[in-house]
């Protein structure tokens, strides 16, 4: 069929043929994926099992904070895999809408639900610590509402995903979703320059030097990279999970066919 | 490949027009997206007594006094501060746990027509620094950094401080 002259989304539409090529890449994707994510998993947890008790427990308290400063070792992590998370959602949005990469629409429906956590907790701990130091759980200051809108934005592409009965559908309107949220990243990071804010500026990607003492920037790093691990390893499973899902349903279906045939 | 190439193009377009239609939304609402003012910019434009607003800046050093007010509640008068102008403030109520003076702080309340801000809110604002007590407590004795003037020393000469180990060699 030529489709050449048809308008991309119209073109899209249309029923395509070869759905041999489309799963041939997902295989090498599950044997691929299948040797790294044990290794992953392993080094997620002996990172974080020197990072955490580090942070919790050892590191020194904060001059002025107390031992409230703990929780920034949980914060930073998530808002960092909060955004660097939505960066990799808009890649793989961007795969998905221009390549048509079947992967990449699997990988952003397994990645939202786990950026929406990781922005859940951003906000949780970080209302916990506002409450005591701030004297508020919350202020609608550019940044925390940038935040806010962030979730709501992982919520949605989750929820998006999810609503259409044809899933391919359903994975280009989340690709879009995700795309036109990718404005608000700029935003979060530099509501705290733009706007005076109640949220203080960023500490560790200073231009000068990080503001935070060495005693509490490196298990603060360590907690990042573990956290960052530990979240790969939880989108990668999870990829995996839906590719063998995506499989079973495909064999089920040729199974049926063959017995009605039959 | 035409076709991912125009679903390229398009997508660069689409980009380029919401981003520039955010930049300028946000430029044109630059005003309501501060979530504070500073003295400088009440003594530029005072706001009208009845208008509630957030007034933001450093606690001035040796301006805060504690006093209690006719109910028996805590009250405080201080002064903001952003080094160029100065705003007298009025709190009745309990003050958050990291306000002192050269700590940044953020109020809400309105401002009188005798120029004194009566705050209805006081909000602590932290720093970008973090530090633990002893880095601080040798960066106060060596006398780089009185916390009652304002924001920590330059980063780079204390993030990698070690006090128990440099204490002896101030000391000498």
């Amino acid at each position: 069929m030529d489709t050449a002259n048809l308008p991309p989304l119209a073109a899209s539409l249309l029923p395509r043929g070869g759905s041999l090529h489309r799963f041939a890449n997902p295989g090498r994707f599950l044997r691929l994926s299948g040797r790294v994510l044990p290794w992953l998993t392993a080094a997620a947890l002996a990172v974080l099992a020197v990072g955490l008790p580090w942070a919790l427990i050892f590191s020194p308290p904060d001059w002025q904070q107390g031992e409230t400063v703990r929780l920034l070792y949980i914060h930073v992590p998530m808002a960092w895999l909060a955004m660097g998370g939505y960066v990799g959602l808009a890649i793989g949005s961007v795969l998905a809408l221009v390549w048509r990469h079947p992967l990449a629409d699997l990988a952003c429906r397994e990645l939202s639900p786990v950026g929406a956590a990781a922005t859940a907790l951003c906000l949780a701990t970080g209302s916990l610590w506002g409450k005591p130091m701030w004297g508020t759980w919350w202020v609608w200051d550019a940044r925390l509402t940038s935040v806010l809108v962030l979730f709501f934005l992982w919520l949605g592409h989750a929820a998006l995903v999810r609503a259409f009965d044809d899933t391919e559908r359903g994975a280009r309107m989340g690709a879009i979703l995700a795309l036109i949220g990718a404005v608000n990243l700029p935003v979060v990071k530099f509501s705290v320059d733009w706007w005076n804010t109640l949220h203080q500026p960023a500490s560790v990607t200073r231009i000068n030097a990080p503001g935070l003492h060495v005693d509490i920037l490196y298990p603060l790093l360590v907690c990042g990279l573990g956290f960052t691990l530990a979240f790969a390893a939880l989108v990668l499973a999870r990829t995996r999970a839906a590719v063998m899902e995506r499989r079973i349903r495909a064999l089920q279906l040729a199974a049926a066919r063959r017995a009605e045939a039959g | 490949m035409t076709r991912k190439r125009r679903r390229l193009w398009l997508l660069l377009l689409c980009g380029l027009g919401l981003g520039s239609a955010t930049a300028l939304t946000l430029t044109a609402f630059q005003d309501n997206l501060v979530f504070f003012r500073s003295p400088s910019d009440i003594a530029q434009a005072a706001p009208t007594p009845d208008r509630a607003f957030r007034l933001g800046g450093l606690v001035e050093a040796g301006s805060v006094a504690r006093e209690t007010a006719a109910d028996g509640r805590p009250a405080a008068r201080f002064r903001v501060t952003d080094g160029a102008h100065a705003v007298s403030v009025t709190y009745t109520g309990v003050l958050p746990d990291l306000f002192r003076e050269g700590q940044g702080v953020v109020t809400l309340g309105k401002l009188g027509p005798d120029g004194v801000f009566r705050a209805s809110e006081v909000l602590a604002r932290h720093d970008e620094t973090y530090m633990p007590p002893e880095v601080a407590d040798a960066l106060k004795r060596s006398g780089h950094w009185n916390p009652a003037e304002g924001a920590a020393p330059p980063a780079a000469s204390w993030n990698t401080l070690e006090p128990e180990r440099s204490r002896p060699r101030n000391g000498s």
